[in-house]
């Protein structure tokens, strides 16, 4: 799964771009395609195995004891987007959290969905 | 086995349905000051790295073979309901990013379109990225001070949109009036969907 070492997409210059990267043991590729950004993420109540999770997987089942999107969890962890979706797909498969994504049509096509976003922004 | 579908029996776990509005518009049209003046939640930054695999699929005029860029999003959260939670994403300012805005529309309600009357031009490209995709939007003009007041419909004119496209006056530091060119948006996007039912 590794690159070799003359595929690293980054130099020297990406500096910062390293932590974030050794996260994720060099993986970039989302492994779960229904990762979005508005994806909502809900951590089970306990992990199945803590042991076997890193510092950021447990940060984001901290995180994630209320949905959050993908994008929230991104922010609060302050890591670029790729690198939090990998570190959910990793917790998907595990069973820790749980998600909904959003509806992949072009359009919101549901008239009660937009009838309660109405109501809720007249709301605020 | 890993529960995509969210709710456990009892809805003991429950896990909102997401919906997104776009704020798009040129440079300095104020998209982040609408995002701040009616989220729930201080703007969130995030950023999405653009890898040679992300070049590839997208002309980015500029960038070396070997060269990862950035793209920033600011976006707000208003909780619509323990069920319903709406996103507001603001356009990365470089407008060369579409496959960004391509993900950041994809299955949104539709889009807000910011407008400063004294760069009009400055919000074309993204008039015409929505129009194209045929996604929902309307035209907020921005009403900066010190900017001379024009009338709905010269403004209408001056960008060439179609009459059945709201275009609301405001002033995206103002909440209530934010909120105003949210509404208008949301009750466009359901006109269209009745338009077609």
């Amino acid at each position: 799964m590794k690159s070799g070492r003359g595929d690293w997409w980054y130099d020297e210059a990406a500096g910062p771009l390293v932590r974030p990267y050794a996260m994720v043991r060099g993986r970039t590729r989302p492994l779960r395609p229904e990762l979005h950004l508005v994806t909502q993420v809900r951590a089970m109540p306990s992990p199945s195995d803590p042991d076997a999770l890193s510092v950021e997987h447990l940060e984001i089942m901290e995180l994630c004891r209320r949905p959050l999107s993908v994008a929230e969890v991104a922010a609060y962890l302050d890591v670029p987007l790729v690198v939090v979706k990998v570190l959910l797909s990793d917790l998907i498969q595990r069973g820790d959290v749980v998600i909904r994504d959003p509806s992949r049509v072009p359009v919101v096509p549901d008239r009660n969905l937009l009838q309660a976003v109405l109501d809720g922004v007249r709301g605020i | 086995m890993v529960s995509v579908e969210s709710e456990r029996p009892g809805g003991e776990l429950l896990v909102p349905t997401p919906v997104k509005i776009v704020i798009a518009g040129g440079f300095g049209t104020g998209k982040t000051t609408m995002v701040n003046s009616v989220s729930e939640i201080p703007p969130l930054h995030t950023e999405e790295l653009l890898t040679e695999a992300g070049v590839g699929v997208d002309d980015v005029v500029g960038l070396e073979q070997k060269e990862t860029t950035t793209v920033a999003l600011d976006f707000g959260r208003i909780t619509i309901n323990p069920e319903v939670v709406l996103y507001l994403f603001g356009t990365p300012g470089q407008n060369r990013f579409w496959f960004m805005w391509d993900e950041l529309a994809y299955g949104a309600i539709g889009a807000v379109i910011l407008v400063d009357t004294r760069r009009l031009d400055s919000s074309f490209p993204s008039i015409d990225f929505f129009e194209r995709r045929g996604i929902p939007f309307v035209i907020g003009v921005n009403c900066f001070e010190g900017s001379h007041r024009y009338e709905v419909d010269e403004v209408r004119r001056a960008l060439d949109v179609d009459d059945a496209i709201p275009v609301v006056l405001c002033d995206a530091r103002d909440r209530e009036s934010s909120k105003t060119v949210l509404v208008s948006l949301i009750q466009h996007t359901m006109d269209r969907l009745d338009a077609t039912v």
